[in-house]
């Protein structure tokens, strides 16, 4: 099968999770990769938690199944960590970005874990001083872009752009943009 | 040229059909269709279409407002989901039998009850017999195809039937895809100008639509729709090999992969033949031949052809993402099944019905699938006929 | 009217759509009557209301004034006779020798 990277988003519905999924995939779609982002399908209601995912190949993704072992997953709220088994499927390298004030190794000694990498950052800080509100799902997608390496961060800001530039007012548009960068740069690890 | 952009399998029909710029629309939301008769909405707001859109009380006024409009010449589409298609139904079979070439996207979903609004092909597959052409997409890149193609395909004068073009619910709906989209001048130019057959609004020749007809006509009237679907068959070839030049990719009833020297085949549809993909791979990779029949037209039915693709196999699955309640095993295997009785093939088939309100279709399952068929080829013995995928015992 | 009885499935207009609009006025439904109405024009004020009411169209108007019934299409319902009003009465029914 085709190297995929398959990355999986909790967080509460309301938080923008699948907004998240869907300018991570943007990006790697800009840079020329095949993409695939995708909620949890459900129900949805506000302050749930939800799922949703983004998968990314060099190759075209034909595979229409749910993701069950991410490589990388970014939990948006850190309340969630008490709520759902967030590292389930996650294997021994996988990679875990935590919205959250605290250390990577709180967050290790808390959910209990063995291998895999944290990181952690304060996303919900950073939305409140660059957007003036906690919509901490741009933020994590810097993080997570950091954390796993995949894409440089001048793709996902130009992602961003194209996928929000018809939608959102040029100072909003700015906003997220240096909240991307701020928590790319501000992302803790162990 | 063309250009790739992210978008749901929704939003990629709502781009299709704002570059075919019908002359009316007309819709009633329902879940998962929604999203993509918003976009479309959006597109009216911004003035890239100058369509009428009619909104409506119901789905049974929707195609209602849609027969109207294509009865008075117009070219007109509406788009729906499980019960709103179920609610329809009434017109449904009218649009047909008035021949009005309606091109009806549907988001397939389960009906209710339980209240479900996840993916399986009851819908569509409850309405197989209506007059409909039915068309299946894989992904959104499909789904975006097929309703240009499907515009050609309906308004063919050896044709004049409504089409509907399917994709899975949420699976294919509200996942975001690569998708590579035309110019809008191409798609204008592929389904050029519509030309009604005998429509209302034309003052110099008055004609009356839907009168009643009785014993002494009903007959006769039925037969021409039978002969118009044989038709279809060579106007969805056509069609397919000219859109081809445009996109690249290839379009006939159905998509065979690896094929030609398989030995285990699976037949399905829509997005589960996506998935089904990389497992015919990996057992490839590992010296078993296996092969994949992704059917794209349902409706006609190509029986010939399959059983054509089908000839020299050693064991036939047919996956099926509804029930036929009482019958022998799902819509698609029945169908299977009497091509290759009538053609005089005995091949071992199976029936998997899988993927019921929702239920995913892991790549575990389509192992399973192929596992049972090299049993059946290793002992020479059908033990089920009818198999249950990914269903708790 | 005799002659597209005839047709087979393969002549007829698609969706049994009628091309030649107002072919109706061909199918003759005044073989159906028992009862033939038959008018006063002595009684008559020419108020039309059996001309409003008639289900088949058949009564013809002149210079708004009533002018005769369409045998060939009056079913013999009655309806002309029931609408005229009670004081006038020009209507009435009568038994058909065919
Ligand atoms: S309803 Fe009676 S009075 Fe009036 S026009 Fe007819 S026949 Fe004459
Ligand atoms: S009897 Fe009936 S059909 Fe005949 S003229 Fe009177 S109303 Fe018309």
């Amino acid at each position: 099968m085709a190297e995929i990277t398959e990355i999986r988003w909790h967080g509460r519905g309301g938080q923008g999770a699948v907004t998240a999924a869907k300018i991570l995939a943007q990006a790697a779609m800009e840079k020329g990769f095949h993409i695939q982002a995708f909620p949890e399908y459900g129900a949805e209601r506000r302050g749930a938690p939800v799922k949703s995912f983004t998968r990314i190949s060099k190759d075209p993704i034909t595979i229409h199944s749910p993701i069950h072992n991410p490589s990388a997953v970014a939990v948006l709220d850190a309340t969630l960590l008490d709520a759902v088994d967030v590292t389930e499927g996650l294997p021994e390298d996988g990679i875990l970005v935590v919205n959250t004030v605290d250390n990577p190794a709180d967050v290790r000694k808390k959910l209990n874990l063995k291998g895999r990498k944290v990181f952690t950052v304060d996303a919900t800080q950073i939305s409140i001083d660059c957007l003036g509100k906690p919509i901490p799902n741009t933020p994590m997608i810097g993080a997570v872009m950091r954390a796993a390496g995949t894409l440089p961060l001048e793709e996902v800001i130009s992602g961003f752009k194209h996928k929000f530039s018809a939608k959102f007012q040029k100072e909003v548009i700015e906003g997220n943009i240096k909240a991307i960068k701020r928590a790319y740069e501000e992302v803790k690890t162990e | 040229m063309a250009k790739t952009l992210g978008l749901t399998g929704n939003e990629a029909v709502a781009y299709a059909i704002m570059q075919i710029n019908p002359d009316v629309m007309a819709a009633y939301p329902i879940t998962p269709q929604t999203a993509l008769v918003q976009k479309f909405a959006d597109f009216l707001a911004d003035g890239d279409v100058d369509t009428e859109m009619i909104l409506v009380e119901s789905e049974h006024s929707a195609m209602s407002a849609t027969v109207g409009a294509s009865a008075a010449g117009a070219r007109a589409m509406t788009a729906t989901a499980a019960n709103g298609l179920a609610l329809m139904w009434e017109i449904v079979y009218i649009a047909a039998s008035n021949r009005l070439p309606i091109v009806m996207p549907v988001i397939n979903r389960a009906l209710s009850a339980p209240i479900n609004i996840l993916c399986d092909h009851s819908d569509t597959m409850g309405c197989r017999d209506t007059g409909w052409i039915q068309i299946y997409s894989e992904n959104a890149q499909e789904a975006y195809e097929n309703t240009i193609q499907a515009v050609r395909i309906a308004e063919h004068p050896d044709v004049l039937l409504p089409a509907m073009v399917t994709q899975d619910g949420f699976i294919i709906s509200h996942g975001m895809e690569d998708v590579t989209i035309l110019e809008k001048e191409q798609v204008q130019k592929f389904v050029g100008e519509y030309k009604p057959h005998y429509p209302l609004l034309d003052p110099e020749h008055p004609v009356s639509y839907g009168p009643i007809d009785f014993h002494d006509f009903y007959f006769e009237h039925k037969k021409p729709q039978v002969d118009a679907m044989e038709n279809a068959k060579q106007v969805i070839l056509d069609v397919g090999r000219e859109f081809s030049k445009l996109s690249g990719r290839e379009y006939g009833f159905f998509d065979a992969y690896r094929m030609e020297d398989a030995e285990i085949v699976a037949i399905m549809m829509s997005s589960t033949a996506g998935t089904t993909r990389p497992v015919v791979d990996e057992l490839r990779r590992q010296g078993i031949k296996a092969g994949l029949l992704k059917l794209r037209v349902f409706r006609p039915f190509p029986a010939e052809e399959i059983v054509a693709a089908l000839q020299g196999k050693k064991a036939v699955a047919i996956l099926d993402r509804a029930i036929s309640f009482g019958a022998q095993g799902g819509a698609l295997f029945s169908e299977v099944c009497s091509a290759l009785y009538n053609a005089g093939q005995r091949i071992p088939v199976i029936n998997f019905l899988y993927g019921l309100g929702g239920r995913p279709a892991e790549i575990e399952n389509i192992q399973e699938v192929y596992q049972k068929l090299q049993r059946i080829v290793q002992t020479g013995k059908v033990d089920n006929l009818i198999n249950y995928l990914n269903l708790r015992e | 009217m005799s002659q597209i009885r005839e047709l087979g499935y393969k002549d007829l207009p698609l969706g049994g759509k009628i091309l030649d609009a107002g072919n109706s006025e061909n199918y003759e439904t005044g073989g159906w009557r028992t009862y033939v109405p038959v008018h006063d024009a002595e009684k008559c004020t020419n108020c039309l209301l059996c001309w409003i009411f008639c289900p088949d169209g058949a009564i013809f108007v002149k210079d708004g004034k009533w002018a005769g019934f369409d045998l060939k299409h009056c079913k013999g319902c009655g309806i002309c006779a029931e609408q005229c009003p009670p004081k006038v009465k020009a209507i009435t029914m009568v038994k058909e020798e065919k």
